[in-house]
């Protein structure tokens, strides 16, 4: 038996033994994942076990370094722990913004201290982090960023605002962007920093989308002192002063990442089969076809899309694997992926009719499908737009001349 | 499995690569066309093809083919799709080998593998009977008679059928028009005394023949696969059809996108490259990423029909419908792109715009498996 087969066959007893019953309905959706950080509790003793359990083995982080929670599995483990995992259905034992994006641009900017410290509070599920990117006059055009950062000798004064900062009511840390120079070129002013959300002078404004919900939230900061180090070599700021734009780059590049791997048509919420789901609403005709002929053929299209998506994300994996990294093409999954999104829900409400536009005594349900339908419109705006992603193509991927 | 080639398929795709640039560039299928030669390709370079062991692709070793499976042929076909290469490689090398090396008796295997590995037996299946892929719905009679039967009926675009010295006919055995039972597979000679071929010319300067058979006596023999129970077989040969038309496909959008991009980044108006403009930019942004779709679509098929053939059935439907929507959009952007000189014959896309579109029509179009899979799936 080869290493691989050996860890493949470890692993399959591992899980078999740890993930319990009730954590293989391969569900993650942002209401019953496990999140972590200083405000969590479990959702129920099996979500708490499998985390334990994880946690132990370093599971949490799969592919981290072990001096920092992970277990130090290479690349080929890794998929091998996901394929397992996904045969199984189990969830993931943890996920946030911690894992999936600050956590890969401290492993490539961090110092060791700041690796020890972040990483291990992440691993642990101790700590929640927040995104601070956006403002309101800086959303495609980020670089154009306003909040304030003045060197104070042994602090750092901040002062401005950030939208669209998702879960900020609920979140422990943010990593943020802000400008220390005003008068460089606005790429070479601007610098990453990790700030805790207790400090005093950050307060925290949630929005309300046209769902009627608020998944995300304004955060102002008012005078908000953050120390220049947290410990020795542990800095506040990641990377150097003035080039927290290259941080930013190489993390964005990990929320497209991020964003692009989750099953679009169907990991929306909602019925996933979206055509038994229009055959139990609609009905068949008598040649057993969906009898709304319209509708069936934009289904099965919406199918063969999905399908199709998701085997690229399978491909851009090992071709990454085989050391052929997937650089600007994480924007053609994102683009994808987000388009793919609006699409599900879109096809849930025309199948649902006017039943899905029928809303509750209080307004538009949490986990109603015109929730859905109405936050996924937020997807190819996030994270960069489409239109944001198209231009990357263009001109990173096509290499197209600038205007 | 990854889904990416393993390094001994990388060398034959760096090998067709190499070969089909140097000795059937576009060029030279354009002089085909323009020399308006009966056959439709080169009769030598097909040869040569087949001395490389491009022939027998699929066939087993045993039999003298290069074991290389639907990858390797998927591999092929797609530098062909990019250079637009004429050959008989699909029609024989991907549906005859198929139907023989599957669903073939130990003598049929012996008399014809070897033939088409080394280029001399061509092979045209004959299976749609209208202008519409609908290969459940066979009218062309095979009577019982004595301990053989009589065939009678009309087939529609047989590629290749011109040429070919063999023909895969899908009759009709039992039952009614449309019913998939009661279907039986023939392998008979083309040049029978019964048989009445038409050479009809396609858009895409490739060749077909309508056929027409008037009382061709068989015998058991000539059967390919289960009598009455033929279209599993025929099924998976149009899979197996299917799966490499993506691949051809594949190629075809993605030298048709190379070409545009390159004009995209050399052709100025208003004082600028016309690559610059975002009208166009997001455009060429979104087929680039439908092309990369794609690739992964066809990669997984033709995979599947080396791993587990049986299964591959709605895989390549999806390959087939993916892959002929990308090449569709491709091409059209190709031309569009390209101003006034893609509307002209000087041009090579719309050499490419015209191949897709009987590519598209061949074994069914996007429509036609969007339909079937959701069929399948119960809507």
């Amino acid at each position: 038996m080869s290493d691989l087969e050996q860890f493949r066959a470890e692993t399959r007893a591992w899980l078999a033994e740890n993930c319990p019953e009730e954590m293989r309905d391969g569900d993650i959706t942002a209401e019953n994942q496990c999140w972590g950080g200083r405000q969590w509790e479990f959702q129920s003793d099996a979500q708490k076990r499998w985390f334990e359990a994880a946690l132990e083995k370093g599971y949490t982080v799969p592919t981290w370094p072990k001096e920092y929670g992970g277990a130090g599995l290479t690349a080929d483990q890794a998929k091998i722990l996901t394929e397992e995992r996904d045969r199984i259905n189990a969830r993931k034992p943890l996920s946030n913004f911690g894992i999936s994006m600050l956590g890969p641009a401290l492993l490539a900017y961090g110092t060791h201290e700041q690796k020890l410290q972040h990483l291990g509070g992440i691993a642990r599920g101790q700590i929640r982090w927040c995104q601070g990117y956006s403002e309101p006059g800086a959303g495609s055009d980020l670089a154009s960023l306003k909040t304030k950062c003045e060197d104070k000798g042994d602090h750092w004064l901040i002062n401005g605002q950030k939208i669209w900062t998702s879960n900020a009511d609920i979140s422990d840390w943010i990593f943020c962007l802000v400008r220390t120079d005003f008068d460089a070129p606005k790429h070479k002013g601007i610098t990453f920093i990790l700030i805790d959300m207790a400090s005093e002078g950050i307060s925290v404004k949630p929005i309300i989308l046209i769902s009627g919900h608020s998944p995300f939230c304004e955060t102002f900061f008012d005078d908000v002192k953050v120390p220049k180090a947290y410990g020795e070599g542990n800095l506040s700021v990641v990377g150097e002063v003035n080039r927290g734009w290259d941080v930013a780059k190489n993390l964005l590049v990990h929320e497209r990442g991020m964003l692009g791997t989750m099953s679009p048509l169907r990991g929306s919420k909602g019925p996933e089969n979206l055509g038994g789901y229009a055959a139990e609403e609609i009905g068949l005709d008598l040649t057993g076809r969906l009898d709304d002929p319209a509708l069936r053929q934009k289904i099965a299209q919406a199918e063969i899309d999905d399908w199709a998506y998701t085997l690229t994300v399978e491909r851009m994996n090992d071709e990454a694997n085989a050391g052929n990294g997937l650089g600007a093409k994480s924007s053609m999954l994102k683009y994808a992926a987000s388009e793919l999104t609006k699409k599900g829900s879109e096809l849930r409400m025309d199948i649902g009719g006017t039943d899905a536009a029928t809303i509750g005594p209080d307004g538009i349900e949490y986990d109603s499908l015109a929730n859905t339908w109405l936050y996924n419109r937020a997807y190819s705006i996030l994270g960069g737009t489409t239109e944001v992603q198209l231009n990357i193509i263009s001109k990173r991927v096509l290499e197209l001349p600038s205007a | 499995m990854s889904l990416i080639l393993t390094e001994e398929q990388e060398m034959l795709q760096d090998a067709a690569h190499g070969f089909l640039d140097e000795n059937a560039p576009v060029a030279a299928f354009r002089e085909i066309r323009d020399s308006k030669n009966p056959d439709g390709f080169s009769r030598d370079l097909w040869h040569e093809m087949a001395a490389m062991g491009w022939a027998g692709i699929i066939v087993d070793e045993e039999f003298g083919g290069s074991g290389f499976g639907y990858v390797g042929a998927g591999v092929l076909a797609e530098q062909m799709g990019r250079n637009l290469t004429a050959s008989p490689f699909f029609s024989t090398s991907v549906l005859g080998a198929t139907a023989v090396q599957r669903y073939g008796t130990a003598k049929q295997k012996d008399q014809n593998l070897g033939a088409i590995c080394d280029g001399t037996a061509l092979f045209a299946l004959a299976v749609d009977e209208g202008p519409r892929h609908r290969p459940e719905h066979i009218e062309f009679s095979a009577k019982s008679h004595g301990n053989g039967y009589i065939l009678s009926g009309s087939k529609t675009f047989v590629a290749d059928g011109h040429v070919a010295n063999k023909l895969i006919i899908a009759a009709r055995t039992s039952g009614e028009a449309h019913d998939p039972s009661g279907i039986t597979l023939f392998l008979v000679d083309a040049d029978a005394a019964a048989i009445e071929r038409t050479h009809t010319p396609m858009i895409d300067s490739r060749n077909a023949a309508n056929i027409k058979v008037d009382g061709l006596e068989v015998t058991g023999d000539d059967i390919l696969g289960e009598v009455d129970g033929g279209y599993e077989a025929l099924e998976g040969i149009l899979s197996a059809g299917r799966a490499v038309l993506g691949a051809e496909m594949s190629g075809s959008s993605q030298r048709a996108f190379a070409i545009t991009t390159d004009y995209l980044k050399e052709r100025e108006q208003f004082g600028q490259k016309i690559g610059s403009f975002q009208g166009l930019q997001h455009r060429a942004a979104h087929l680039a990423t439908e092309i990369e779709m794609t690739k992964s679509a066809v990669l997984k098929s033709l995979q599947l029909l080396d791993d587990d053939f049986e299964s591959a059935s709605a895989t390549c439907s999806m390959a087939k419908a993916k892959s002929g929507m990308t090449a569709q959009l491709s091409t059209q952007e190709a031309i569009q792109m390209h101003g006034g000189i893609g509307v002209t014959d000087e041009y090579d896309v719309g050499l490419y715009f015209k191949r897709v579109h009987v590519a598209q029509q061949m074994f069914g179009d996007a429509g036609f498996h969007a339909d079937r899979l959701a069929k399948r799936s119960g809507y």
